[in-house]
């Protein structure tokens, strides 16, 4: 059962992908942008379960911090998203945050920031 | 003959009232030697198992954020004390499967440690960064250490800290680059000796099993800071120095464990920041003397008992295997796949079997650590920390 469930989700995720070249090329990784390209459900339960699992083995399950630093609606209230996504793609060199691009594309990286903003990643 | 059958029913609901008195009827006294917690960490839930049964007794819930839970073992091996993220010190009665007192003692903690007496439970925290120590029964708050500021003045985060002979305890500041040595043989007036300037993000430290040496893993630069607990004035010193080469070191995705486990016949296993290696000191005079290539960044290298494997475990994407050292020849002689992120692995206590906690599949397999064959499975909700009973008596927790 898991592999038709991710072989869907990549196939979603190629037309996603295609879809959304011109735009992320022209626009860079506005988190609005990546709404519009929201990734299929299956795969929007992984990268919720990455944040509070994988993510969260630094900054808390709840996303409170630990190691790194709070993720909480309100400590990232101050910071643009296009900054998140980058952070999130590229880490922070010279600190223990690593870049997650191998396992996160970039609309896929907005759409986590656009939860992380809403203070919405453990409702589903 | 009235009064012996008034007596015999006065017997009869004593009894009753005993058996309502918790789970255990006096038919079913029992040890603790081989009970221990597993942790569900997104629950807030740990599970009582029983590793000669290889089964799990109860469900405790109400510990709060387990993310990172760690738990020590009061020296009668009855008590837990589970450390929480947010802060929580939950005190948990094995016997009686439930929890025997609960304080939130800070905003953010990772671990702690219990005194060599058993009689002072202290926790390291995030935030505020600092060390609280508490008595390990009524867990009153005894003493508090803030944490001398990073570099960006905040109180550091307080890791790797451990119990070592003599009342004390060790641990390391992450941002600021210190070690410390806290004599807490008078708990509520604790003495503290800082040595400054170890090296850059220590991110965890152990107490080797025979309580001599700490050893603090660094996250910022290529080595490990060692201190002599015998002879803490000859200061820290730097082990395996720049092992890494100068090469650039991969992502870290899950910073690697120490803890006092890694020693095995006189040498040391430890895992390497940023490289699939495992790296093998000589205890005698901490030089290195191999590197062991494994699938991934090791998280855990944990020796068994008698120090004939290691086992390792990987971060992020290689957490779905275990690695088999066999510390005669350093060679991988097994590899397992045990399950969706591998978090952690505990040995029974003399090392036969070792359990292993798989995250993303919700159980526990249990391993013959001769055969590698799995002879358990148990089901587990989110499972991460395996926590027995055996390291109530050792040395560095």
């Amino acid at each position: 059962m898991p592999v038709p469930r991710r072989l869907a989700g990549a196939i979603v995720f190629a037309v996603v992908g295609w879809a959304g070249g011109p735009a992320g090329a022209a626009g860079g990784s506005d988190a609005g942008d990546a709404m519009a390209l929201a990734p299929d459900a299956a795969r929007q339960r992984e990268l919720l379960a990455l944040v509070r699992h994988d993510c969260g083995s630094c900054h808390g399950m709840r996303l409170t911090g630990g190691l790194g630093p709070a993720l909480t609606a309100e400590a990232l209230r101050a910071k643009p998203a296009e900054g998140l996504v980058a952070t999130i793609l590229g880490g922070r060199p010279g600190t223990a945050m690593p870049p997650w691009r191998r396992f996160v594309s970039e609309p896929e990286a907005g759409w986590l920031v656009a939860r992380l903003l809403a203070g919405d990643v453990h409702a589903r | 003959m009235r009064a012996d059958g008034r007596a015999r029913i006065a017997v009869a609901c004593l009894a009753l009232a005993a058996s309502f008195a918790g789970p255990l009827p006096a038919q079913d006294l029992r040890g603790t030697g081989d009970l221990g917690l597993v942790v569900e960490r997104e629950r807030g839930r740990v599970l009582v198992v029983d590793t000669t049964a290889r089964a799990t007794l109860a469900a405790i819930e109400g510990l709060g954020d387990l993310s990172h839970a760690s738990i020590v073992y009061s020296r009668d091996a009855r008590y837990a004390f589970v450390f929480g993220r947010d802060g929580g010190l939950t005190r948990v009665d094995l016997l009686r499967q439930r929890i025997d007192r609960r304080v939130v003692q800070a905003g953010n903690s990772i671990g702690g440690a219990i005194s060599q007496n058993g009689r002072v439970v202290a926790a390291q925290n995030y935030s505020p960064g600092g060390i609280k120590l508490f008595d390990a029964t009524t867990l009153e708050l005894l003493a508090e250490l803030p944490a001398s500021p990073g570099p960006d003045g905040k109180p550091s985060k307080v890791v790797g800290l451990a119990d070592a002979p003599g009342g004390r305890f060790v641990a390391s500041l992450f941002d600021a680059g210190e070690i410390w040595i806290i004599d807490a043989s008078n708990p509520r007036v604790p003495a503290v000796r800082k040595f400054p300037g170890v090296g850059r993000q220590p991110y965890d430290g152990l107490v080797t099993p025979d309580g001599r040496w700490y050893i603090a893993g660094l996250f910022g630069e290529d080595g490990l800071a060692l201190l002599d607990l015998w002879h803490p004035e000859r200061g820290v010193r730097r082990i395996l120095d720049r092992y890494g080469r100068g090469e650039e070191k991969l992502p870290v995705y899950k910073m690697p464990h120490l803890r006092g486990w890694a020693i095995a016949g006189g040498f040391a296993f430890l895992p390497a920041i940023g490289r699939n290696e495992v790296l093998v000191v000589d205890t005698r005079d901490w030089r290195e003397v191999a590197r062991v290539p494994v699938a991934g960044q090791p998280v855990f290298a944990i020796a068994r008992p008698d120090g004939r494997q290691v086992w390792v475990n990987f971060a992020l994407p290689d957490n779905g295997r275990v690695q088999v050292i066999d510390t005669e020849s350093r060679q991988v002689v097994r590899t397992l796949e045990p399950g969706r992120a591998v978090l952690h692995l505990e040995f029974t206590p003399r090392g036969e079997e070792v359990w292993i906690s798989a995250r993303d599949d919700d159980r526990v397999t249990v391993y013959d650590t001769a055969s590698f064959a799995p002879v358990a499975t148990l089901a587990a909700d989110k499972p991460s920390g395996i926590f027995f009973t055996s390291r109530a008596a050792r040395i560095g927790f």
